[in-house]
């Protein structure tokens, strides 16, 4: 008995261990702090997603480089090859503007079902959900480090040098980038638990996304006259994508204006001829925007997240 | 003492949907179709649990206590109220409820770990001992989906009883596995009282109340209506399903019989150790009824002595007043009080009346033996 009393004195001192609060609903700065603590959960479903996604195919992680590779393939050869675009170097191009795009669609489109796919955790397990959709985000970081990985020796390959002046926008770019997916990707992950149909119609809308962001075509070369005759410039810029991937671009095709490798080469504008500091003050103003939704995208987990478990 | 889990005015309501419309075309085309009824799941419910006691909820289905659990364990946000909890809490609501199939039992070990709050070194550190309460050493690297649901349940409450939790959770999930692992997980959580940790136990399992639990806490319809000493507890508790079940007992026999009391010819309920015993029951019934007569004896401590019915011979109640002999040829226990528990019942278990410590019998015993049972014992040296 005595050795149960020591032990008992021993262990457990609980005074002065932190009181948690469960109530109807967290604040958003509790709820930041509670992400915060379980950063090494996150870590784990991330690992544990890459490790699941891939476990049963024999080509493995390497899936995440062959499968953007046979996509940039098929655009290159429908653009280059087929309709002749005449944009030199299309591969790079298509490439900067894809590792973009895939990051921010592998993403949502994961995290789009993941509420529902992982009911029974979210109804028997707490920890901050919020987590299953940026374990959705983390894991396409790892594909799109792989990817921007490949595209740099890409660039080693060819021999082209990136715009260097302009590199140091880039983790800005990034930032804004992971903001951006990760309040989507958490807004479509408990919206979803709702409205079922999200699921299907998040892949119509993302198709109707990529078409409006200048991944395959060049805004400046297309649609830029047309829409600045018609004062609508600042709606396509309304697509917080868009200033990513043409920083993306900027950094990575560095030329703005090209020869063309139709005949008769005529010069023809890629991307905008903005200075190194516009480019820099689009990217903070987006760092700034995304931010601002990111925290109103957690605002409207929390809102959501309330009746999760009758929904599901 | 610390309070480790504070809940204080918890209510929950939950929204039914009686026309379930989670597709876009039906909540566009009917904005308005269906109803929706609010459910109030808890209502009001206050209470504390200090470190190191052992606390059981009881409730029958649908009382809420699942609810509370939930709310405790974060799973679910009360509508109102708030719970306050010190010290980290491990839950035990479905046993692997966090498991990926498709990972291999070692990778599944640190994926729960870091859901139950613990870092890859922590988990580092008690990865071994996890093994060897699981038993499935040669399995840990085979993916889960290849797993029996025994195997599955045991690496679960494995890495759930080894993260050194401060608050233990436990819903109804005693009751998996084989006997062996089931003392063993009883024994597990009797270390953990030992070592001074809370626990939470939910169940409906009256035994396991008794035989865990330093105080009990009995749900009804969202109502806490007793919070207290186990055998208190457990009489409003075997009370309510009684008063429950009259309301879903079609043929009314429950409002007509009642247990009245237990009487001896002498008065008393003092007994010598090997001696025998006759005590007689008095039944009251409304309608001619009948039934099975059930005993029970448990020790002070909760644990069942014996359980005995009459043996396929129903009683006959006449209306009226009844009396029902109960002789006990020769009673082996040892010194102490036990209490009696004595019922009716219908041919198919449903308890018809019932009465909790109807008597507390004390027996005397001047032998050299200890525990519950006289043996008998002679030992030679041959």
């Amino acid at each position: 008995m005595n050795d149960a009393s020591a032990a008992r004195v021993q262990r457990r001192s609980l005074e002065n261990a932190p009181v948690r609060v469960v109530s109807a609903r967290a604040n958003l700065p509790t709820r930041l702090r509670n992400l915060w603590e379980r950063h090494e959960l996150l870590t784990s479903l991330i690992f544990s997603d890459i490790r699941i996604k891939y476990k049963n195919s024999t080509l493995g992680i390497f899936w995440s480089m062959l499968s953007p590779a046979l996509t940039l393939g098929i655009y290159y050869l429908v653009f280059s090859v087929i309709t002749k675009n005449g944009y030199p170097n299309f591969a790079l191009y298509l490439f900067s503007g894809l590792v973009v795009w895939n990051m921010f669609v592998t993403a949502v489109n994961m995290a789009t079902g993941v509420i529902v796919d992982r009911a029974g955790l979210v109804k028997k397990v707490s920890f901050p959900r919020e987590i299953l959709a940026l374990a959705n985000v983390g894991a396409s970081v790892v594909y799109f480090s792989i990817q921007l990985s490949v595209l740099c020796l890409f660039l080693l390959a060819l021999g082209h040098a990136p715009a260097w002046g302009f590199l140091w926008i880039l983790p800005i770019s990034f930032v804004a980038l992971y903001l951006l997916t990760a309040s989507v990707a958490i807004v479509m992950s408990a919206v979803t638990v709702y409205l079922r149909d999200m699921r299907h119609l998040m892949e119509v809308l993302l198709q109707l996304w990529f078409w409006l962001s200048p991944v395959v075509y060049s805004y400046q070369n297309t649609i830029s006259q047309r829409l600045h005759d018609h004062g609508l410039t600042w709606m396509y810029f309304l697509n917080p994508i868009t200033p990513i991937i043409m920083t993306f671009q900027r950094i990575f095709y560095v030329k703005t204006t090209v020869l063309s490798t139709n005949p008769p080469h005529p010069v023809i504008a890629i991307l905008p001829t903005w200075s190194m500091s516009s480019f820099a003050m689009m990217n903070i103003t987006l760092l700034a925007i995304t931010i601002v939704l990111f925290l109103l995208s957690l605002t409207v987990f929390g809102r959501l997240e309330g009746n999760f478990e009758s929904e599901l | 003492m610390v309070t480790v889990i504070d809940v204080e005015n918890i209510s929950k309501q939950f929204k039914i949907h009686h026309e379930r419309s989670q597709s876009l075309k039906e909540r566009l085309l009917h904005p308005r179709s269906g109803s929706t009824e609010v459910f109030s799941a808890l209502k009001d419910i206050n209470f504390t649990v200090l470190s190191g006691e052992t606390v059981g909820i009881l409730g029958h289905n649908g009382s809420g206590k699942s609810t509370l659990l939930k709310c405790i364990c974060g799973v679910l946000q009360p509508t109102s109220g708030q719970i306050r909890l010190r010290g980290n809490l491990a839950a035990l609501l479905e046993l692997g409820a966090g498991f990926q199939t498709e990972l291999s039992g070692r990778d599944n070990v640190y994926l729960y770990g870091a859901m139950l709050g613990l870092s890859k070194r922590g988990v580092d550190a008690i990865f071994d001992d996890i093994v060897a309460f699981s038993e499935i050493e040669h399995f840990i690297d085979t993916q889960v989906k290849f797993y029996s649901s025994g195997m599955y349940v045991r690496l679960a409450f494995a890495v759930a009883v080894n993260v050194d939790p401060d608050i233990l959770v436990v819903d109804e999930v005693l009751a998996v596995g084989d006997e062996r692992f089931q003392a063993k997980c009883v024994d597990r959580i009797r270390t953990f009282q030992e070592e001074g940790r809370s626990i939470l136990l939910v169940t409906h399992q009256a035994d396991q109340v008794r035989a865990l639990c330093d105080r009990a806490i009995v749900l009804d319809g969202g109502l806490m209506i007793a919070n207290g000493p186990v055998q208190e507890s457990l009489r409003i508790f075997r009370e309510h399903l009684l008063e429950d079940a009259v309301e879903h007992d079609r043929a009314g026999h429950q409002a007509e019989v009642a247990i009245d009391s237990v009487t001896t010819p002498s008065g008393s309920f003092d007994v010598r150790s090997g001696a025998g015993m006759h005590f007689d029951v008095h039944i009251s019934s409304h309608t001619a009824y009948s039934g099975n007569f059930v005993m029970e004896l448990f020790t002070r401590s909760g644990m069942l002595v014996s359980r005995s019915d009459a043996q396929g011979s129903p009683v006959n109640l006449k209306p009226g007043a009844n009396q029902v002999g109960v002789d006990l040829a020769q009673i082996p226990l040892l010194d102490g009080v036990y209490d009696l528990n004595v019922g009716v019942v219908d041919y198919h278990g449903t308890v018809i009346a019932w009465k909790e410590q109807a008597a507390s019998i004390q027996v005397t015993y001047n032998g050299r033996e200890g525990g519950v049972v006289e043996l008998g014992a002679s030992i030679q040296q041959l």
